[in-house]
């Protein structure tokens, strides 16, 4: 399992980023069993309560995170390719313009500018384009999911562009049975 | 009424034209994400729950199931032309499908794998008609404590069984289990872990968790790998058909996967790739031409695909006779059924056999409907595989967002569908896997409701666990199961474990 290093003294240092993962699950565990700490018994009969579980496995989670130390110790973590972090960032970033920009502008344009910024981070593409296209893409979805299928979904400018013109396009044929009385 | 009516019964249901419908729309949705790369069944069906909700159970659930089927078919495509498959549960098919690819022999490949899902699919869906209502009666005898070992044994082997590592296999259980925790205790009414959101009060939506884990963890580490690995698409050349030759050598693996990979679906024993590991061994240890095994030998496509598709038929008995799923998909499906109301288990069969056996008999028409779809119009399916990259994530991406919108328009849902999609990432990095995330975190809250009703029962004493011989048996089978994995990886024999890796669906 752990490949044969390129330098030795590499090789007695323990796995950097191993050790890292041992420090996140014992900061959860301790988080676990804190929470769990000021939860009220379930009742005096009761010797399981809904402490009881949460302790257990604040246990667990310390007892992995110890065995972790030990696997960083002899590298026993598959070793790691190198990361682009570029493209992560822009995948993150459209993430969170759309959690920003969701209430004020609606479905369409925030789900438009995460769809660009994806395609941006998967490959040269023209940001322009995939906007526009991600706009597009977006209503038609936007249309179809919340209008026709009922989801609720964020409205802005576009959205009501859209009801809008649905109700003029559906105005003659409302009336239509009406008139026809 | 004995099982022959009751599934002649589920046929008439299966058989509404509205019903068609739901398995047509489900097997097409499922062939393409499984032959898609990035997107798997779980995902797909954790996209489509919030979109369901407002469809009749019945229907989706017939969708869902097809869905599943559709993967497990659509992901050989993938890996014989592309050497990349779409969903775990192909990964050996790659290994000789896509020589016999390279070698021209692409058609027959696909052949022998479309047939052999089918009759692999056909003969487990009528064996998991056969076996559910004797598991359904087995499970009348089970207690609180029966239930909590069944799901400690299921912890175990998604987890820690198989699998390179058992340390990093039980780290991402306990994960799932510690996000288990999240939301208001059903016993006390007590809030656990949510500090002071009040969007955490409800726990952990399983569709978020699934979506961003999958979707988008997936979609960060595939863009973090940079233009690592030209893909290259080989195209099919030749003809489709299997000479009498193909018929002759692949028969025989076809039913010999089916034998293999039901059961293994059917244990607690983890997701479809397992089977597909065995067959693969057996049929090179079977074969008359063993020299041709890894030049493109078409028993190692024939083998793994049959044991695939009846795994996938297989993984249905727990989780309707018991409500116990053993992948991603089946975790979600159970997600499925709860968003009705409806609880898989012994009762379900009772209370609802319409649903179950119509469920049951969707499944075989969906297995028609598939072999149809997958042969004829494979050209089709190949086309999926040319769409540039970024505007196929950039599409994953928006979906998952909606998917999620759908089920909860707040931002904090957003928000958790970020963090656990970094979460996801990470865990790829450092090769934690990613499905016993997710059945933690369904069967978690599960498991401890059990538990907790065995233990009141005793009035806490807890070697009631270990009194009743079915769950001593189950629980002991569980440490076997958590232990020999460990020495075997000690004394220098792990390799064979890592290579039966239960990854992703």
């Amino acid at each position: 399992m752990s490949e044969p290093m390129a330098q030795s003294n590499e090789r007695r240092r323990p796995d950097r980023a191993a050790l890292f993962v041992a420090v996140g699950l014992l900061a959860l565990a301790a988080l676990v069993a804190w929470d769990a700490s000021r939860l009220g018994a379930g009742g005096a009969y009761a010797r399981v309560g809904p402490q009881t579980i949460p302790f257990a496995i604040a246990i667990c989670l310390g007892g992995l995170s110890i065995w972790t130390v030990f696997a960083a110790f002899r590298h026993d973590f598959p070793q790691r390719a190198r990361q682009e972090w570029a493209p992560v960032l822009w995948i993150v970033g459209g993430l969170l313009a759309q959690i920003a920009l969701i209430k004020f502008t609606g479905f369409s344009i925030a789900t438009g500018v995460l769809f660009a910024m994806t395609a941006r981070g998967l490959g040269r593409v023209s940001l322009p384009l995939a906007l526009l296209s991600g706009i597009l893409i977006s209503a038609l979805i936007w249309f179809v999911f919340g209008r026709l299928l009922q989801l609720t979904l964020p409205v802005g400018p576009i959205e009501q562009l859209i009801v809008q013109g649905a109700e003029l396009i559906a105005a003659p044929f409302k009336s239509a049975p009406g008139s026809a009385v | 009424m004995d099982t022959f009516g009751l599934l002649l019964q589920g046929l008439a249901v299966a058989a509404q034209p509205i019903n068609l419908l739901y398995a047509l729309i489900g097997v097409t949705l499922g062939t393409a994400v499984g032959v898609l790369p990035g997107i798997g069944p779980a995902t797909t069906v954790a996209l489509l729950l919030p979109v369901t909700y407002k469809l009749d159970p019945a229907g989706s659930l017939i969708m869902f199931a097809g869905i599943y089927y559709g993967g497990m078919y659509g992901g050989s495509t993938t890996s014989i032309l592309l050497n990349t498959p779409g969903e775990s549960a192909s990964i050996v098919t790659a290994l000789e499908g896509n020589k016999m690819a390279k070698a021209g022999r692409g058609g027959p490949a696909l052949a022998t794998a479309a047939i052999g899902s089918f009759v692999a699919g056909l003969i487990a869906t009528i064996a998991l008609a056969f076996l559910a209502p004797w598991v359904v009666k087995l499970a009348l005898a089970f207690g609180p404590r029966e239930y909590f070992a069944l799901m400690v044994l299921a912890f175990v082997t998604v987890s820690a069984a198989f699998g390179d590592s058992a340390l990093r296999g039980l780290t991402s259980l306990f994960i799932g289990l510690t996000l288990g925790i999240v939301g208001i205790d059903l016993q006390t009414g007590q809030a656990r872990m949510n500090f002071g959101v009040p969007d955490l009060l409800d726990g952990i939506e399983i569709t978020t968790l699934a979506v961003a884990m999958f979707a988008i963890g997936e979609t960060l580490y595939v863009a973090a790998q940079g233009k690592r690995t030209p893909e290259t698409v080989e195209p099919v050349r030749g003809s489709l058909w299997m000479s009498a030759k193909d018929w002759a050598r692949s028969w025989k693996p076809w039913l010999r996967g089916t034998v293999i990979g039901f059961p293994i679906g059917a244990m607690p024993a983890g997701g479809a790739e397992i089977g597909t590991f065995f067959s693969y061994a057996a049929e090179k240890k079977l074969s008359k031409h063993p020299e041709e095994f890894g030049k493109g030998a078409i028993e190692g496509v024939a083998g793994p695909e049959a044991a695939n598709n009846a795994s996938a038929a297989g993984t249905l008995v727990p989780l309707l006779t018991l409500g116990l799923p053993t992948s991603a998909t089946a975790a979600i499906m159970l997600a499925g059924f709860q968003q009705y109301g409806l609880q898989p288990g012994p009762l379900l069969f009772t209370s609802n056999p319409q649903l179950v056996w119509g469920l049951i008999a969707s499944l075989l028409i969906a297995n028609l409907m598939l072999l149809v779809l997958n042969l004829p119009l494979i050209g089709l399916w190949v086309r999926l595989l040319t769409i540039p990259k970024p505007w196929l994530y950039a599409g994953i991406l928006l979906f998952a967002t909606l998917g999620t919108m759908g089920a909860n328009p707040s931002l904090v849902e957003l928000g958790m569908l970020l963090v656990f999609g970094l979460m996801g990432f990470g865990m790829r990095v450092f090769g934690f896997p990613i499905a016993p995330v997710v059945v933690g975190l369904i069967l978690g809250p599960m498991a401890e409701q059990q538990l907790r009703r065995a233990l009141a029962i005793s009035q806490g004493d807890v070697t009631v666990l270990v009194a009743s011989p079915i769950s001593a048996t189950l629980l002991a089978i569980a440490v076997l199961a958590l232990i020999v994995p460990l020495l075997l990886r000690a004394w220098g024999r792990g390799r064979i474990l890592s290579e039966v890796a239960a990854d992703n669906d």
